[in-house]
């Protein structure tokens, strides 16, 4: 048997950094430790993808040189995408949209960016995973299914493992809550204290926690046990180092207003201390908010104006695909199987340039594809996890391929 | 007669449920004339053995010889078969369920015990002795022996099956 690699896993956000690889000729041979996502991520592309323009096979350098002339000849250029990337391709893809005066945006803009930006301006407490492994004693998982989204993060970080002041671990030292519309995998293990709220209720039910916290009877519009949000109450009232896992389910449900979430959590903490973690899917996508930020300001949705970079929601990838962007390009994301055909049906209708390591849906359409190498894989770096902490990416195996950043740069070498 | 769905639901109570209740269900299967020739006292006996899987359903002559019990004979195959593949301690993983993500393996007493500061701190086993292990993105059991349900003192523990969101785990 071959020695096996340590290797940081990039199929989720959680950027688990202990497992085992066996590698064999340059081949994947077995994985140790990894979960079914990390192995799919671990065993690479079914179908890669192959260098195109206007869908016929082309010399990887023409594909570059189309790209580039796409986005030189239009007036308002979309970079999008880049959660699946390192931060080092981040940080090309921002100077890339810089010389161009692009728009850019990633995939936080439909997903977690709300509350990433609400913990980078500091309005809401965060804390890392390691903090919740060794203090948590509760732990509410609200909108969110980790055991579907992030299958590890339950053994690793917050629920099953002891840590330092938790040595009982599960058994005794932790209480795992969910809030959820439906009885989820999560909500299976959190037994007695799963929540179910009426779809679109988040806002409801958090007001009513906040009357419970603070000694008030709780009001529902729709038929719910009055004492079981007091006895959720008490139970959020006793934590000493208490977490909430934000899920997309909140986010999309409070999104309208996304105050509630600051004075929740001050209300919380004024009766003990919480912090909130947002669940963040892909590997890299808090890692782009970061990197922007310490850029622009912003953290999402930037438009590269003559005066200087502007954050609105006219810049959002939603708008820009809509009416407005008139040349795209997509750095490992998929938007054809990921955003509502309303909104991705433009695409086939503008110049579409894609690079990404897989064929996928977008492929189809896309007037140039670039191949590249896939993150984590065969190619090294740096990525964010969910919470914040900076990763070292190490490559698995040598390929011949272009990563993405040098993909980005040669773009950038040909406008300039 | 009963369906295949109906059986299919059977198997599945036969186990999730306690053996006493999967001993019934056994039974009825049996010809229950308590004629000794398995070197049981009674039908009942034979059934319990047959759940411990000290005994095969092929060792009752009357069931295995006489044509009226052709239904049931094929009936007790289909009820047994998921048995087979048991480990000696009842253990059974539905790989096509499981999901990688080592609750089990974090959860697992005899894993905590066997490697505290890798097991039982989150992290993938860092040793040899562990039961649950994740390979592949599918968890393997080894040292079934170590489990809590095997042996002498054996106890009813369930700290790999409560954990595991997909039921993958189970015992017979």
């Amino acid at each position: 048997m071959t020695e096996p690699i340590t290797w940081t896993c990039t199929g989720c956000a959680l950027l688990c950094e202990d497992i085992q690889v066996y590698i064999k000729d340059n081949r994947v041979e077995k994985v140790e430790h990894a979960c079914l996502k990390g192995k799919a991520r671990v065993y690479g592309c079914k179908h890669t993808a192959m260098s195109t323009v206007d869908q016929g096979e082309v010399d990887v350098n023409n594909a570059i040189s189309q790209a580039a002339k796409i986005l030189e000849k239009a007036k308002n250029p979309l970079l999008y995408g880049w959660s699946n990337s390192t931060s080092e391709a981040q940080v090309a893809g921002i100077e890339l949209a810089q010389t161009l005066g692009a728009c850019i945006d990633s995939t936080s803009s439909f997903c977690q960016g709300i509350t990433i930006n609400e913990i980078i301006n500091g309005n809401v407490p965060s804390c890392t995973l390691e903090d919740v492994r060794e203090k948590a004693d509760v732990v509410v998982y609200w909108g969110a299914d980790p055991m579907s989204s992030h299958p590890r993060h339950l053994s690793r970080y917050s629920y099953f493992p002891r840590g330092e002041l938790r040595q009982r671990g599960y058994e005794e030292d932790r209480t795992a809550i969910c809030i959820d519309v439906t009885q989820s995998r999560t909500a299976k293990i959190s037994k007695g204290m799963f929540f179910s709220i009426l779809p679109g209720g988040d806002a409801e039910f958090m007001r009513a926690l906040m009357d419970g916290l603070a000694g008030r009877v709780p009001k529902l519009s729709y038929d719910f046990d009055v004492k079981r949000i007091l006895e959720l109450a008490a139970v959020l009232k006793k934590a000493e180092f208490g977490v909430i896992f934000a899920g997309l389910g909140l986010v999309y449900s409070i999104k309208e207003e996304f105050d509630l979430i600051s004075e929740f959590m001050n209300t919380l903490n004024r009766f003990s201390n919480f912090f909130l973690i947002p669940m963040a899917g892909h590997f890299n996508m808090r890692g782009f908010n970061h990197n922007l930020h310490e850029e622009t300001g912003y953290i999402h949705r930037v438009g590269f104006t003559k005066n200087g970079p502007v954050s609105s929601v006219e810049y959002s990838v939603v708008e820009q695909l809509k009416h407005g962007a008139d040349a795209v390009m997509v750095v490992g994301s998929d938007p054809l199987a990921s955003l509502p055909l309303s909104i991705s049906r433009r695409l086939k209708d503008i110049p579409l340039i894609l690079v990404d390591p897989c064929s996928n849906l977008t492929t189809r359409v896309a007037d140039v594809t670039i191949p590249c190498g896939v993150s984590g894989i065969e190619v090294g770096g740096t990525a964010i996890r969910l919470d914040g902490k900076k990763m070292d990416i190490s490559p698995l195996m040598q390929v011949d391929g272009l990563s993405d950043e040098m993909i980005v740069r040669r773009i950038m070498e040909e406008v300039s | 007669m009963y369906s295949i769905d109906s059986y299919a639901r059977f198997v599945t109570s036969l186990l999730r449920g306690y053996k006493m209740t999967s001993a019934m269900e056994i039974y009825q299967l049996l010809p229950k004339t308590n004629c000794k020739k398995c070197n049981e006292s009674t039908c009942m006996a034979f059934a319990v053995a047959l759940l411990s899987r000290t005994k095969q359903y092929t060792e009752c002559p009357p069931l295995m010889e006489e044509d009226k019990y052709i239904d049931s004979r094929q009936k007790m195959e289909i009820i047994l078969k998921p048995m087979e593949g048991a480990e000696e301690t009842g253990l059974i993983i539905h790989e096509e369920l499981c999901s990688g993500c080592g609750n089990c393996v974090v959860a697992c007493p005899v894993n905590v015990a066997n490697d505290p500061h890798g097991s039982g701190r989150g992290f993938g086993p860092t040793n040899e002795k562990v039961i649950f292990r994740v390979e592949n993105g599918k968890v393997k059991a080894a040292n079934v022996k170590e489990c809590r349900r095997f042996g002498k003192d054996k106890i009813l523990c369930r700290a790999c099956i409560d954990p595991c969101p997909t039921e993958a785990i189970e015992f017979v």
